[in-house]
């Protein structure tokens, strides 16, 4: 078994939170006039804003424009020269660009969001604090669509 | 692990088996990173909760990186030591190319050296608790000195696209940085150092 098989198959022995009903909504505008945002959980930052500590629950604010993006992951058990390669593979500002010039979305949004995949085993305070912090800013972005880039 | 997701239950998921810190599969190619993108945007349509399966499984690559490493120079240093001076260039053209690094989460790139001797140190006998590491978070300080060698193991191998775990088999099979954080980690479990001090220093598997 690979590495990241034998990884997978750890991950998946470990408790979640489970859901009874799924958040569920339709989009109610055509793609090609939807605004699409991008948040990661690969802890990326411009270097001049605050890295992520060993555990943090908050997240950093990119803007459409940046590239230049620090991969502040505290795993070591994942790849991170993927993302030295070409950050697109994490993150996939110019894809979304792409598309947006292409006509296939409306829009791409002003800013993006990075949490830290590394996370207290309930997730709480992502679920009921700086998650639904996150979602605020999207709607005030007036995205309409978020492309969720786990890592 | 789409059990995850199954129990989860998020409203829209398109489950990808690609390297583990590759969401998008495949570093510079836009065009299968395009593709993922568009089945994720496909999903929209649905009208009730939905998992998807991307079709194609991207594996990783766990051959160490063909990548060269400096020969010895200054005898009178820990090979380690001597090895990461002599990747600083590399380095430094990286860093030049890219604007910036993702080392720094404990220490810079001039403090590699340093902490690499201290490592050393704790692997021949010292005590993590007289002789103090530059940095002092064993975990963030291992991750800054792999970072500081894939990123100048990027640079030198510029123009090839490696797996997904051949930069950390090179690292932690053939440099000798590699296998002084290994010794580390080894002389702190044995020194009965707290276990998340030495533990998280590499990869789970290893």
């Amino acid at each position: 078994m690979s590495v990241d098989a034998s990884m997978r198959a750890y991950a998946a022995t470990l408790p979640v939170p489970e859901f009874e009903t799924t958040a569920f909504t339709t989009l109610g505008k055509p793609l090609s006039e939807a605004r699409v945002a991008i948040v990661t959980s690969a802890a990326l930052h411009r270097p001049g804003q605050d890295r992520f500590d060993l555990v943090d629950i908050g997240f950093r604010s990119l803007d459409r424009a940046d590239r230049q993006l620090v991969m502040g992951h505290w795993s070591p058990n994942f790849d991170h020269t993927g993302f030295q390669l070409d950050l697109n593979v994490v993150y996939p500002i110019d894809r979304l660009e792409e598309l947006a010039a292409d006509g296939v979305i409306g829009d791409v949004a002003p800013r993006h969001f990075a949490f830290a995949g590394n996370q207290p085993d309930t997730v709480s305070e992502v679920r009921l604090d700086t998650g639904p912090a996150c979602a605020a800013e999207l709607v005030a972005d007036a995205v309409d669509v978020v492309l969720l880039t786990p890592v | 692990m789409i059990e995850v997701v199954e129990r989860m239950s998020p409203p829209r998921a398109l489950y990808c088996e690609f390297p583990l810190g590759r969401p998008l599969g495949k570093p510079s190619d836009a065009v299968f990173q395009r593709e993922v993108i568009e089945r994720g945007l496909e999903l929209l349509e649905a009208s009730e909760p939905v998992l998807a399966t991307h079709p194609e499984v991207v594996e990783s690559d766990e051959t160490p990186l063909v990548c060269s490493i400096p020969p010895r120079y200054d005898p009178d240093v820990p090979p380690s030591v001597d090895e990461a001076q002599g990747l600083r260039a590399a380095y430094d053209r990286a860093l030049a190319a890219r604007g910036t690094t993702s080392v720094g989460r404990a220490i810079d790139a001039d403090d590699v050296p340093a902490a690499l001797e201290v490592l050393h140190q704790w692997a021949t006998g010292a005590s993590w608790e007289d002789v103090a590491l530059p940095g002092k978070n064993t975990v963030a300080v291992s991750h800054d000195i792999r970072t500081y060698y894939e990123e100048a193991a990027m640079e030198l191998v510029a123009g090839s696209t490696p797996g997904g775990r051949a930069a950390e088999a090179w690292f932690f099979e053939e440099t000798e940085a590699g296998r002084t954080v290994m010794a580390a980690r080894t002389a702190l479990k044995d020194q009965e150092a707290p276990f998340p001090f030495w533990f998280y220093m590499a990869p789970a598997h290893r």
